[in-house]
């Protein structure tokens, strides 16, 4: 019995009054070192990570955000420039097919203009011609038949028609 | 210092371990028995309080966004008690008890840990003058902020009358009384002392028996290494109380906060 035979009988259910000082001076000095110089550092740390992890949340969202934006317009702008390009062929090949009527038209007008002239001529020619030979013919015909008879019929025939009537005759003939 | 090597050493191991081996002979004045104001167990108190304060002071000497691994240690054990205690008990207003939940915590559990570290071998925690100051720190903080919260009458009255029919109540306030202002205290320093005191006892009983049958006669030298191998199993679920001890008071510190802070029983 080492201890006992010097010790004093210690009971362990009561605190020995030195050992409360000591530890209540330790512990005391222990939180006020850790409780001023050590947690509230590691408060404003955890603050400024979570202040720098908000911000760069933020700054992304902003840049998201102007991103977004910026396509939008370009979107916008594409979609318009593409109707832009569509009412420009559009109306290019408006234009183009009513340039081909017009000049249609035109060519037309031109074609019909040169037939009528061409028939307006045919037929002055045709009249002038018929007149021309109608008295040639006449002409030719009563100095045939003078010749024929013996005696000029010229008076006789002018007198009488008879050149025109038959000439009138072989006319409505020819032209059934 | 290392009365209890000494005895060891000495091969005149007491058996059985008396209440006695917890008190060792002072340091200063040598040998003295009954001088307490620097002894192994003050000591270690001491070490403990210089080992946490450097360890913190330089692991948060120049604190980074980005941590270091000692700056990231430091931080997850404070980042613990702050969201897995202090935070998960009290609510959002925990944050400002989390300092000295840390401070309690780090110090119930180094200097719990010195149970089981060769040469120091026994916890100051074993000495009930340790666990009593804390739990009347703890005392007093839970009535302090009660009373500050609520106003003297109304946090008495919270916490005195529990909502319960009128005619059982003579029942309940002295149950109520008694459970909260004068047993919390002493059960929260009693769990610590004891479990750290049984602790010990264990590996003494373990220990100092090995050597014990050992002296005896050389025919149980089989049963001593037993014995011995039964030290090394118990020295882990020392351990295991050790973190288990430090945690439970914190805890419980921080439940006896929240209980003073709830608006109602």
């Amino acid at each position: 019995m080492y201890f006992l035979a010097e010790g004093a009988e210690h009971n362990p259910i009561l605190p020995i009054w030195q050992e409360i000082v000591v530890g209540g001076i330790a512990f005391i000095v222990l939180c006020f070192v850790l409780m001023k110089f050590v947690f509230p550092r590691m408060e404003q740390t955890f603050q400024a990570r979570v202040d720098a992890i908000e911000g760069g949340i933020k700054r992304a969202e902003a840049a998201q955000a102007e991103a977004n934006k910026l396509l939008e317009q370009y979107r916008a702008q594409l979609a318009e420039a593409r109707t832009d390009a569509a009412k420009i062929r559009d109306d290019a090949r408006a234009d183009a097919e009513g340039i081909r009527q017009d000049i249609l038209a035109k060519a037309r007008e031109e074609s019909d203009r040169i037939i009528a002239a061409g028939k307006e001529q045919l037929s002055a020619e045709r009249a002038t011609i018929v007149r021309e030979l109608r008295a040639e013919v006449g002409t030719l015909a009563v100095d045939l038949a003078s010749k024929i008879v013996g005696e000029s019929l010229a008076d006789e025939a002018r007198r009488k028609g008879t050149v025109d009537r038959f000439l009138s005759g072989l006319e409505s003939a020819g032209a059934h | 210092m290392f009365g209890q090597a000494n005895v060891l050493a000495q091969g005149a191991a007491n058996f059985p371990p008396s209440v006695e081996d917890f008190y060792l002979p002072s340091i200063l004045p040598w040998g003295a028995h009954n001088s307490y104001w620097f002894t192994k167990i003050t000591f270690m108190v001491w070490l403990a309080v210089g080992i946490l304060i450097l360890f913190f002071l330089l692991s948060y000497r120049n604190p980074q966004l980005v941590p270091t691994k000692k700056q990231w240690f430091a931080e997850s054990i404070y980042g613990f008690v702050r969201n897995n205690i202090a935070v998960d008990m009290i609510g959002h207003q925990g944050v400002r008890f989390a300092p000295y939940f840390t401070t309690l915590f780090c110090f119930v559990l180094l200097t719990n840990f010195f149970a089981i570290v060769p040469f120091f071998q026994i916890s100051p925690n074993s000495h009930i003058a340790f666990p009593a100051f804390l739990a009347l720190i703890s005392y007093v903080l839970f009535n302090y902020v009660g009373i500050r919260h609520h106003g003297f009458v109304k946090y008495f009255k919270n916490s005195l009358i529990p909502p319960a029919p009128w005619y059982i109540l003579p029942l309940l306030i002295p149950i109520e009384a008694f459970s909260t202002f004068l047993v919390r205290p002493f059960s929260l320093a009693v769990r610590l002392f004891a479990n750290m005191f049984a602790g010990h006892m264990l590996l003494l009983v373990f220990t100092l028996g090995g050597f014990a049958m050992l002296n005896a006669t050389g025919l149980l030298a089989p049963v001593s290494v037993l014995s011995w191998l039964m030290t090394v199993a118990l020295t882990f679920l020392e351990f295991l109380v050790i973190c288990l001890q430090a945690y439970v008071f914190t805890v419980l510190t921080a439940s006896y906060v929240q209980g003073a802070l709830a608006e109602e029983h």
